[in-house]
């Protein structure tokens, strides 16, 4: 997935703002490497996987086209909605704990105090660390019998995290959006070190406290901020795999099988490539409709953020 | 304007770096792969992992020492990277010229796909090959009547293990029917130990349950007209029944809190056994080794009972049948040039089970498939064990292999999905049949 979305900045305000831009004559080749990259591993392949879809391939055999028999496979499968309502819950629930955690983190990290700048760099650890040891060590973590809450003889601790649906979703989210939040963090302490300090200074003299200023300037100020952060969470949690796989695979019975951990097994561990084209095709079309309505939300890209400084 | 300039330049020469950079990354894909070896030698790609990992190695490095001018290569892999590795392989071409494979329904699947050469003419000509092996390992090599791959390594059935120490503690003895099981694991969770230990994330952990108890309860045609594509095969009586006894272990916490999540590549269901935890285990015979290896002195010091799963009762099941996998089996990749495939026929017949590698298999807990090696058992350090290996591997009216094996990978995966379910109580037993029933003969 490579559908990030470009700086919101539209063309339109460039041209206006910018007009000495391109003046050296044209340099229309220079996109030339970017667009050959893109479409040798973007495009190709997904027109590669569009048209898999419309045949039968157990990845060793001839590959025969079979028409919508994949599609009707997969369209039918009692499987794929429940695949897609728990991408959606994996989605919602990551979106809804990570967002407010990474914006007060943010803010709080922000600030330009020595001890502030230490915890920094203690909250950037999880983002060094790769997915699947994160998944491995959690999974040791958490295991009932020799885990954490067994070692300690706490018996809050010591539930069947990853064995019971619930509790493994859950679990699932946590441990992702412990792997994510400090990202979002960072993007939202950036944000708010751009916020004109006049802003805090006049609202201090109109007599308004933390919490107004936060809520007044800060939440206002950073709205774009959580439009990108909120686009990087949705569109990657979409295709969101190696955690859930190494941590859950799935399980426990289908509980935390999204729709990328369905894609992988129908395609790599029951040889169907047909149907499991057809489901990386839905996820590609869900990706890039979620990616537009967020920036949809958006608003104008000229709107002044800065009204007031 | 002259900074603007050079700026200018100097991104255009890192736009071109980076898309030479691309392009010599996207011509070194199109060489030759790590499957074939140049100047005439043969590839051959097998798994990982101790202790399994040095013995394959050794034979091969005995081989390659008698023969100094064709050298066999090896490459090693981890068991479900393997799998998805070995198609993609396969399916580009670059596969290696021996393939190291767990026969049945996968090995069908690359016969099917025309990958691997037909052995059966090379097996008549060499009977003494053929004849040195147990028969019943040939089994799952044939595939329509015809020998696609070399039974290799060791016969591993699937062993019901029990902590000798808990079965004491509780004063309790070892079940001799599923009556008895059923009877077991009140008494245990009563004493706070679990009476199964299980890696039920893994799956086909759970289908070992399965495969005992159609066989028990229906013998072993009830699993054989699944493998035959018989239509509503999985709806059988018996295998309703099975099924039925199986969540009824289940709801009765027969097996340890947490085993939905615990997988058996870091062996964490065996530790449950040798740490008390757990009192019995239906696992592979292969669990041995590692038991002895990481269970302190718990195998040494003759904690570690075993037996074949007991008969249920009013079963029509025979008691010594037994499931697992009758060997390890190496085909040759019809791709390989000629020159290749002579060399790996020449390691089938004199690099494969040589004396040096039936006692490595030995030393390490294993029975190799070679006829006669019983003799050479009753020395070893765990002479009880593997003589009992040897004899219910011998003995057996019928050794199935492992059911996820036997099958297509299209129904395998099916299967072992509502297993999982099963194991969860998310679906009855007859959902479960019922949705087993579509992906025959798939």
């Amino acid at each position: 997935m490579t559908a990030l979305a470009p700086p919101a900045v539209s063309s339109a305000q460039t041209s206006r703002s910018a007009p000495a831009a391109g003046g050296h004559g044209r340099v229309w080749w220079m996109v030339l490497p970017a667009l050959i990259m893109f479409a040798g591993f973007g495009i190709i392949p997904l027109l590669g996987v569009l048209g898999l879809s419309f045949t039968t391939w157990d990845t060793l055999g001839v590959i025969k086209p079979s028409g919508f028999d994949s599609w009707h496979q997969v369209l039918t499968d009692p499987g794929l909605p429940h695949a897609l309502w728990v991408t959606f819950e994996i989605m919602a629930l990551s979106w809804l704990f990570q967002t407010p955690v990474s914006i007060l983190i943010g803010v709080f990290l922000a600030g330009n105090q020595r001890y502030r700048e230490f915890l920094a760099v203690l909250y950037f650890i999880p983002l060094l660390l790769s997915a699947a040891a994160i998944a491995i060590t959690y999974k040791a973590l958490l295991d009932p019998n020799f885990g954490l809450g067994a070692g300690l003889g706490l018996g809050i601790l010591q539930q069947n995290w990853l064995g019971e649906s619930g509790l493994a979703l859950a679990t699932v989210v946590f441990v992702v959006s412990w792997q994510f939040i400090p990202f979002h963090s960072l993007i939202y302490q950036g944000a708010v070190r751009q916020i004109p300090v006049s802003m805090y200074e006049a609202a201090q003299l109109d007599g308004a406290g933390r919490v107004r200023q936060f809520f007044s300037i800060t939440l206002p100020q950073i709205k774009y901020t959580i439009i990108l952060s909120s686009t990087l969470m949705v569109v990657g949690s979409l295709t969101f795999f190696d955690l859930i796989f190494v941590l859950t695979e799935g399980g426990p019975s289908d509980a935390t099988r999204s729709l990328a951990l369905d894609m992988y097994k129908t395609g790599f561990q029951a040889n169907l490539m047909g149907p499991a084209c057809a489901i990386a095709t839905i996820l590609v079309v869900i990706g890039l409709l979620l990616a537009l309505l967020l920036r949809r939300l958006g608003g104008r890209g000229d709107e002044s953020q800065l009204e007031g400084a | 304007m002259d900074l603007g300039q050079f700026s200018l330049s100097r991104r255009n020469f890192l736009g071109l770096s980076a898309a030479t950079a691309g392009a010599l990354a996207l011509s070194a894909c199109g060489s030759s792969g790590p499957g074939q070896a140049s100047s005439g030698g043969a590839t051959y790609w097998f798994l990982s992992g101790e202790p399994q990992q040095d013995i394959r190695q050794g034979a091969v490095d005995a081989f390659n020492k008698k023969n100094s001018d064709h050298q066999i290569k090896t490459t090693t892999f981890q068991n479900d990277a393997y799998k998805t590795k070995i198609k993609t392989a396969l399916g580009a071409g670059q596969g290696p010229t021996i393939i190291w494979g767990w026969g049945g329904g996968g090995l069908k699947s690359w016969v099917d796909a025309g990958q691997v050469e037909d052995l059966t003419s090379w097996f008549g000509s060499n009977g003494d090959v053929k004849d040195r092996l147990f028969p019943s390992s040939f089994g799952p090599a044939t595939i329509d009547g015809k020998i696609y791959a070399m039974p290799a390594e060791t016969v591993q059935p699937i062993v019901l293990f029990y902590n000798k120490k808990l079965f004491d503690q509780v004063g309790a003895q070892p079940p001799q029917s599923w009556g008895d099981i059923m009877a077991l694991v009140p008494k245990f969770n009563a004493a706070g130990i679990a009476p199964f230990s299980l890696a039920g994330q893994s799956r086909w952990t759970n289908m070992m349950w399965l495969e005992f108890a159609f066989d028990r309860v229906g013998g072993s045609e009830v699993f054989q007209a699944v493998f035959d594509g018989e239509a509503n095969a999985w709806s059988n009586p018996a295998s309703i029944q099975g099924l039925t006894m199986i969540q009824d272990l289940v709801k009765a916490n027969g097996f340890i809190n947490g085993f939905e999540s615990i997988v058996a590549d870091q062996n964490a269901d065996q530790a449950l056994l040798y740490t008390d935890k757990a009192a019995m285990m239906l696992h592979g015979s292969w669990t041995y080794a590692s038991m002895k290896t990481d269970g302190g002195d718990f195998v040494t010091g003759g904690n570690l009972g075993w037996m074949n799963f007991p008969p249920v009762e009013g079963g029509t099941g025979d008691p010594s049948d037994t499931v697992g996998n009758p060997g390890q089996y190496l085909s040759i990749n019809a791709k390989a040039s000629d020159e290749q495939k002579d060399l790996a026929k020449k390691f089938f017949s004199e690099g494969v089970l040589q004396d040096a590698e039936v006692k490595a298999w030995i030393d390490t807990g294993g029975v190799p498939i070679v006829n006669g090696s019983d003799s050479q058992l009753k020395s070893s350090d765990d002479a009880d064990f593997l003589t009992f290996v040897y004899d219910t591997a011998s003995k057996a009216k019928v050794f199935a292999q492992s059911w996820d094996q036997a099958l297509s990978p299209t129904a395998a995966e099916s299967l072992l999905d509502n297993i999982a379910k099963l194991f969860q109580l998310s679906i009855t037993p007859q959902q479960f049949a019922d949705s087993m029933n579509q992906v025959i003969g798939k």
